[in-house]
Order: structure tokens, then C-alpha cells, then sequence
């Protein structure tokens, strides 16, 4: 039997690579990420032959050791050796296209070329000698075009036909005094290695590529002699030597095409030309970019169809939470259950644990659905592009990118679209930042805490709201600019050197497959996350000992014996409550657990087990603090009164008291705190499920946890101690500490910074 | 010395050199931006920074302070 052949897929972004692989591999494709790094990988077999893999390498424009992509496509070409490529490469933009090129044949693999967009060189009157172009490169070319599906299926049968002749390539030259140091190169550092790779390693050892000098691992005395070569054609060639040979391979292009690329429409405005002209014009491009922004945010997340809005998404959610996720999911198997005669226990945690949960998942993903299938259109129309060209300036003083306003925007929906949407930020520091502060933002989950705590303390002010705004976006501000100073991101340049690619119409399916990746992606894996957590929840607000019985607190309090007067005398005396409040979940594990647990809150002002219960709760979605709050503070639903609002009035003064007495009078001070930890602590379990399948590492993933609640935790205390030095109840050492904290903080917002030159990917 | 940066809209330059070094000027020169090029200032983005520059017949955003580094005349 044959061995399977492997071809991968190369070329610029923007050159319909995604297109084409679409078209190439059908629906037969895996999607994951290249081991380690937020990059996606995609493989697929071929439709023209199924026992062929193609991989779709990330869009990159060189083989440089300086960004991700970069290093992953280089990775996989040298260390997987692919039985061929196939480049494809934008007729449009030959010049630049042809640039990655050169790199690739140098590989000694063998390379076919995809012409893609040669309808469109021709509608424009150019020439472009095909036959002499794949003479001159010694590979052959298919003229293609991916959006019609034009030439694709030749093109696969090229790129098998090159793995198995295994025939490699001519090479073109370099300038004299580059080719001697070259030789010399190859003589004494690469000559037991396979011949077709001597020349690659010889090129990148002359440009002193790190990765490679770490690779071969050279003694120092040779690495001495052949630095010798290169500063010699250095000198010769008045230049360093990266940029020499990088010189070279354009000089070499632009004679290549000065026979072969004949131009006749000389400037004219093209349509994109003329559609950029509008959008991103001085005046116009601010007010057209909010305009978009209000679209793709009305449409996914705002008000309902129905309530006044134009946003189906929510429409869709609305429907998936209370009729799907409530109704059916959660109430419907209950009957269905209990029907059976299943355990209560076991209907519980199907029911309210698991289903509940999953109910509460599958809630979000027609808001998803709809944002994500914008955000795609976006970005496959040329549009996103210009969003980073139009918000740059503002957002890399921050450590982030232009196109961070996006996931910040959708964060104030729901955090978890916000996250996902991270995705179209090239750069991998950017994206982490902006997956790191995303969840800073005040999603709708939040509303009801801040309006809970606004109601019950405030008397409905309606400048706690605002300031919860501007407490998310100053988060975000400060967190970027201190971040982006610390080790985990220092080191890595942002270079921001962008292709702002021409606008075309969108390929629908390019855009609802997308779509449909991002969506299955988060079903599947926020899922798991979301599932286990909901489970561990339930559980420990459904058990707990009571008297010394274990098992699940409601019915224990139904049993006479086990609950016994005496016994809810001593739990109302424990937790300081009248006896005729007293409820099950007092006895709840997470009760239990609260209220040693309580001890974190005290320093911010909320040390009691309530605040610190529903702080908990919130971790599986933030509504569940107001809920919880509602089933704490006794009200009680079932003696003919209405359902509990969403921002808790039936309890507010019962709040206020509490906050009141256990802050020892300064109640609006400790909600004020409480608000402000919960506003800017971890997210939900599914905005961190989220979190996890963005950030593609573990270790990433725990960093943004830790440092979310780490940073919550400090504001809130400086907040606190601050506020109650002012109100006449200050507390020494809490005093000195929050000074000392907020001294911290600002040196580290202000102390001088260098941004590094040279990246480092490991 | 005339650099990227100070070239006005509209004008059209031509690469004398580049500065600096590391990632980013490899980057610079690996989008096309090499010497001997004619470089067209389309515009300025919105808010003054980044600029929009023509180099090899497609578009490319570079930030001022980058542009810096590139020698025109």
C-alpha cells in the first residue's frame, strides 16, 4: 500500500486560501490548533482523492523567525516535510505573492502554484505570461479561481501528481558575494544533511536566524568562521544581511516580471478604491465605523424583535432560555423523571444540575450564531481591516489592538461572544490581552447585581450603572497598561505593519462555515466545562449535614426528627437570623464552605457568608447572585406574591440592613465594594470555558482567572479601606496596605517602557 | 534625512534605506518595502496615526512611529 500523501497548503492572507481549501476539501475537515499557540490548524482530504491530507497552513507573507504563523507554517514544512505544496498565490498582487514563493522552493519540496483571482487580472486589461512565469520558477502553474471553483480540481491533481514525482527545484541566485558565502556555508555547517534542505539552512544561517542556529546546534568555532563569510558580503554589500537577502528576492521578482507582467490600466481608481475613499475618510470613517458597530451589536445582542429592537439574536435566546432551556429541558424532563419514579436526588441533578446548565449553554448560541455570522462577513469583505487601521492609535497604548474594540463591545452583551470574537486579532499578544479584559466589561448578567445593589443602597441611583461602565473600561485600561509591562507579555513586539486587503464581495460559504466553526466550537468545549461546574454547584447547594444527617438539605428540613426545633434554634443562632427564617440552604456544603470562606471578603468589607455564597454562585452565571440573594434573605415566592424581580426589590431593605450590620454602618460602602469585586472577578464557568478554548493552554488559562479575581480583589480593597478612612472608620493597617497597593498599582501603570524589537516564540 | 513619516498625503517616494532592525524591520521589508520602491502616502487614518501607504500595487496601514524608520526621497 501506498503511504498516505501529506500536501500542505501555503500562501499570503488574503489570497482566498480559505476559499480554496474550502473548495478542495469539501466538508471533510478537522479544525483544531497547532499544538501549544492560539493558531488554528485545519487539515482535510481531498475531494479528487481521499487518501491525500491537506494541511492548511496559518496566512503568512515569509518564512521568518519573527511571528507566530511564521513559525508554525516553518515548523510543520521542516519538521513534517509535506510530500508537496501547493502555494496559491493572488494574481493581483504578484509582486508580494511571489515573495513568499521564492522561500518555499528553497524548502526542497516540491511546489505547485495556484493562480487564483487571474479572471480578475484580465477583466483588467493586464497580461500575464503564465508558461514563462512557470518556466523562470521551475514549478508548474494552475490558473484557478477559488470562488467559482474554476481550475481547483486541476490544481489538486497537480500539487498529487508533484508529491509523487518527489521532483524538487531549481533554485534561482543571489548576488556573487552572497552565493560565495553560501557555498562556504553549506561546505562547513550543512553538508551531512539531506542535499535539497543544504541550501535553506544555508540561507537562514546567513541571516542568523536564531531558531535555526539553535536547531543545528554549531560549535562555536564554525559559527565564528562563517560569521566571517557574512560580514564580508556585509561589507561588500554596504547592508545587513537579512535585509540583503530579503533585497535580493524582490530584485529577483521585479526582473522576473518585467517580461512577464504586462500592465494597461494605469492609474485608475478601482472599486475598492473608491469604496475606501468613503470609509475610512477622515470625516466619515468615525461616524460610519460607530454606525457598523451599532448594526452588529443591535442585531446579535440588543432588544429583542418584538420589544422595539431588531436584534434576532436575542429574539432566539429569549426563546432558547425560557422555552427550550426552562420549560423543556429543565421542567419537561423533571416530569418525564419523576414520571419514572427516578430518585428526587438523581431528577435533581439531571433536572436543576446538569440540564439547567446545559440549558443555560445552549441558551447563547443564537446570539452567537447571529454575531459571529457579522463578525465573518466583516472580515471576509475587507472591512475588519480597516476597523484596526480606523482604532489603532487608541488601543495600543494599551496593550491591545484596533480590533479589540469589538470583543470589548460584544462583552457588555455577554462576555463569552465577547471572548470568542478575540479571534480575528492576529497578533497572539493582543488576542490574549483582550481574552484577558474582555470580561471586564459589564455584561447583561451583571445588570441585575448592579441593580440590586443600586436599589437596595442607593436608593436607585442611577450613577451606580455608569460608574459600573466606567469602572469596566477604566479595568481594562489600567490592566492593559500594567499587563503589558509584566514578563508574560514583554518581549514580543506588536508590529503593525498591515495589509489593508481590497474590499470584495463576501463568499457566502466561506462566511457560514466560519460562522458554524465558532459556534460548534463553543457548544463543544465551553459544554464540558459548563456541565462538570453546574454539577459541582448543584451539588453543594442541594447537600449538606443537618443534626448530623447527611444528605440533600430540603429533604432533611422535611423530616420532623432530623430538624428539630431545637436543632433550627441552634442554626438560627449560628447564623444570627430569626428562627422563622431559617431555610435549608443554611445548611447547604456551600454554606458551610461560605462561611469560613467569608474570611477572603472581610478585608473588602463583605465578610459574611451571603455576599460571599452568592460571590460563588455567580461563577456558574452571574443572574444567580441576585437569585441566591433572593433564596438567602428569605423570600419566599410560593405565599402568593409575586416572583422575585431581577434586581431584587422585594429585598432591598432587607439587604440594606444586613450590608448595614455586618460592615458595621458603612453599608454602601461594602455593596459598593461587593459590586465592584463581582463586576470585575473571574466570569461565569462559560465565559471561562470561553477563555480556556481561546487561550489554548492551560497554564493561560489560569493566569487570566487568577489575575481577574486577584485584580477585583484589590480594587475593591482599596475601594473599601479608602472609602472608610474618609467615613470616619478607619482601620490603621487596612489604611496603609490600601496605600500601599494603589502605590503599586500606579508605579507599575507609570514606571517607564521600552517595547521590545525582537520577538520571541518558543 | 526625509523619512516615511514626512511624506504628506498625496505625495509619491522612493526608499533609500531602512533603520533599525529586529522584527520589525524585517517585517517592514518582507511586506515589499524594500530599497529602490516607489512608495504612495494615500491618507492618514481618522485619528492621525496610523498612515495608508501604496507599495507594490496593494495597500498597506504602517504606524508613524514605524514609518519612521524608513529613509525616503
Amino acid at each position: 500500500m501506498d503511504k498516505q500523501l501529506r500536501i500542505a497548503l501555503a500562501g499570503n492572507p488574503n489570497s482566498g486560501k480559505t476559499t480554496l481549501f474550502n473548495k478542495l476539501t469539501g466538508s471533510n475537515q478537522f479544525v483544531g490548533n497547532w499544538p501549544g499557540v492560539t493558531v488554528e490548524k485545519k487539515e482535510g482530504k481531498l475531494i479528487v482523492d481521499r487518501e491525500v491530507v491537506l494541511t492548511d497552513l496559518p496566512g503568512i507573507y515569509s518564512l521568518s523567525p519573527y511571528t507566530l504563523e511564521e513559525v508554525v507554517a516553518r515548523n510543520y514544512l521542516i519538521e513534517e516535510k509535506p510530500d508537496a505544496i501547493l502555494n496559491i498565490v493572488d494574481a493581483t498582487n504578484l509582486e508580494r505573492n511571489l515573495y513568499l514563493t521564492t522561500q518555499l522552493t528553497e524548502l526542497g519540496i516540491p511546489v505547485v502554484i495556484a493562480l487564483n483571482m487571474m479572471d480578475l487580472v484580465k477583466k483588467s486589461g493586464d497580461v500575464i505570461n503564465v508558461k514563462e512565469l512557470s518556466r523562470q520558477l521551475g514549478c508548474p502553474i494552475v490558473e484557478i479561481s477559488a470562488l467559482k471553483g474554476e481550475g481547483v480540481k486541476e490544481a489538486a491533481q497537480a500539487a498529487i501528481a508533484a508529491a509523487k514525482s518527489g521532483k524538487t527545484l531549481p533554485q534561482h541566485s543571489f548576488s556573487g558575494p552572497v552565493e560565495h558565502a553560501l557555498a562556504h556555508i553549506e561546505e562547513v555547517t550543512v553538508h551531512h544533511l539531506p542535499e535539497e534542505r543544504q541550501r535553506w539552512y544555508a540561507l537562514k544561517l546567513f541571516e542568523r536566524d536564531e531558531k535555526v542556529l539553535e536547531q543545528l546546534s554549531i560549535p562555536s568555532n564554525v559559527r565564528a568562521h562563517i560569521e566571517q563569510d557574512i560580514a564580508a558580503a556585509e561589507k561588500e554589500l554596504d547592508d545587513d544581511a537579512e535585509s540583503i537577502i530579503t533585497n535580493e528576492r524582490y530584485i529577483y521578482i521585479g526582473n522576473m516580471l518585467k517580461g512577464i507582467y504586462k500592465k494597461k490600466g494605469k492609474g485608475q481608481l478601482s472599486a475598492s478604491d473608491k469604496i475606501d475613499r468613503i470609509v475610512t475618510n477622515r470625516i466619515l470613517a468615525l461616524p460610519i465605523f460607530a454606525l457598523v458597530m451599532f448594526l452588529v451589536y443591535a442585531l446579535s445582542m440588543g432588544k429583542p424583535i418584538g420589544d422595539g429592537g431588531i436584534s434576532i439574536g436575542t429574539f432566539l435566546t429569549d426563546w432558547a432560555n425560557d422555552v427550550l432551556g426552562g420549560a423543556w429541558l429543565t421542567d419537561g424532563s423533571r416530569a418525564i423523571l419523576e414520571g419514572w419514579n427516578v430518585a428526587p436526588w438523581l431528577v435533581g441533578l439531571i433536572s436543576d444540575g446538569i440540564l439547567a446548565g446545559v440549558g443555560a449553554v445552549l441558551g447563547f448560541v443564537p446570539q452567537m450564531l447571529v454575531l459571529f455570522l457579522m463578525l465573518c462577513l466583516l472580515e471576509d469583505c475587507g472591512y475588519m481591516a480597516r476597523i484596526a487601521f480606523i482604532m489603532d492609535r487608541i488601543f495600543r497604548r494599551f496593550g491591545l489592538s484596533g480590533k479589540s474594540f469589538i470583543p470589548m463591545l460584544v462583552g457588555t452583551g455577554c462576555g463569552i461572544p465577547g471572548v470568542m470574537a478575540s479571534r480575528t486579532i492576529e497578533n497572539e499578544r493582543d488576542r490574549r490581552m483582550t481574552i484577558m479584559t474582555t470580561t471586564f466589561m459589564p455584561c447583561g448578567a451583571k445588570m441585575p447585581i448592579i441593580g440590586l445593589i443600586a436599589g437596595a443602597l442607593f436608593g436607585g441611583s442611577t450613577w451606580i450603572a455608569t460608574s459600573a461602565y466606567f469602572i469596566g473600561v477604566a479595568a481594562i485600561v489600567i490592566s492593559g497598561i500594567m499587563l503589558k509591562k509584566t514578563k508574560m507579555f514583554a518581549g514580543d513586539p506588536a508590529p503593525f505593519v498591515m495589509e489593508l486587503p481590497a474590499y470584495h464581495l463576501p463568499a457566502w460559504g466561506n462566511i457560514l462555515r466560519g460562522t458554524w466553526e465558532r459556534g460548534w466550537s463553543f457548544i463543544k468545549r465551553a459544554g464540558t466545562v459548563i456541565v462538570i461546574a453546574s454539577i459541582v454547584i448543584w451539588f453543594l447547594t442541594s447537600f449538606g449535614s443537618v443534626n448530623g444527617k447527611f444528605g440533600m438539605v430540603d429533604d432533611l428540613y422535611e423530616d420532623d426528627t432530623v430538624a428539630t426545633e431545637a436543632y433550627i434554634a441552634l442554626v438560627a443562632d449560628r447564623m444570627d437570623i430569626p428562627e422563622d427564617e431559617v431555610e435549608p440552604m443554611d445548611d447547604s456544603l456551600l454554606a458551610r464552605i461560605a462561611q469560613p470562606a467569608s474570611v477572603v471578603f472581610k478585608p473588602l468589607g463583605f465578610g459574611d457568608w451571603k455576599p460571599t455564597a452568592a460571590t460563588v454562585t455567580g461563577l456558574v452565571a452571574k443572574e444567580e447572585v441576585v437569585a441566591n440573594f433572593g433564596i438567602m434573605y428569605a423570600y419566599d415566592d410560593n405565599d402568593g406574591e409575586e416572583e422575585l424581580e431581577e434586581n431584587g426589590d422585594q429585598i432591598w431593605d432587607r439587604v440594606a440592613e444586613d450590608f448595614d450590620a455586618f460592615s458595621g454602618g458603612h453599608g454602601k460602602l461594602a455593596a459598593f465594594a461587593f459590586m465592584i469585586f463581582n463586576l470585575l472577578c473571574a466570569p461565569c464557568f462559560a465565559a471561562i470555558g470561553a477563555i480556556k478554548r481561546e487561550m489554548n493552554s492551560r497554564k493561560w488559562t489560569w493566569f487570566a482567572i487568577a489575575y481577574q479575581c486577584g485584580f477585583a480583589w484589590v480594587i475593591a480593597f482599596i475601594v473599601w479601606q479608602l472609602g472608610r478612612a474618609f467615613a470616619g472608620g478607619m482601620n490603621v493597617v487596612g489604611l496603609v496596605l490600601a496605600l500601599v497597593m494603589l502605590a503599586l498599582l500606579l508605579w507599575q501603570l507609570f514606571k517607564p517602557y521600552k517595547e521590545a524589537q525582537k520577538l520571541t516564540v518558543k | 534625512m526625509k523619512t516615511l513619516r514626512d511624506a504628506k498625503v498625496g505625495e509619491t517616494v522612493k526608499v533609500v534605506k531602512l533603520h533599525g532592525e529586529g522584527a520589525v524591520k524585517r517585517r517592514i521589508m518582507d511586506m515589499g518595502l524594500t530599497r529602490g520602491v516607489e512608495v504612495y502616502v494615500r491618507k492618514l487614518a481618522p485619528l492621525g496615526d496610523p498612515v495608508e501607504v501604496k507599495v507594490r500595487n496593494y495597500e498597506l496601514s504602517i504606524r508613524k512611529a514605524d514609518a519612521e524608520m524608513i529613509e525616503v526621497e
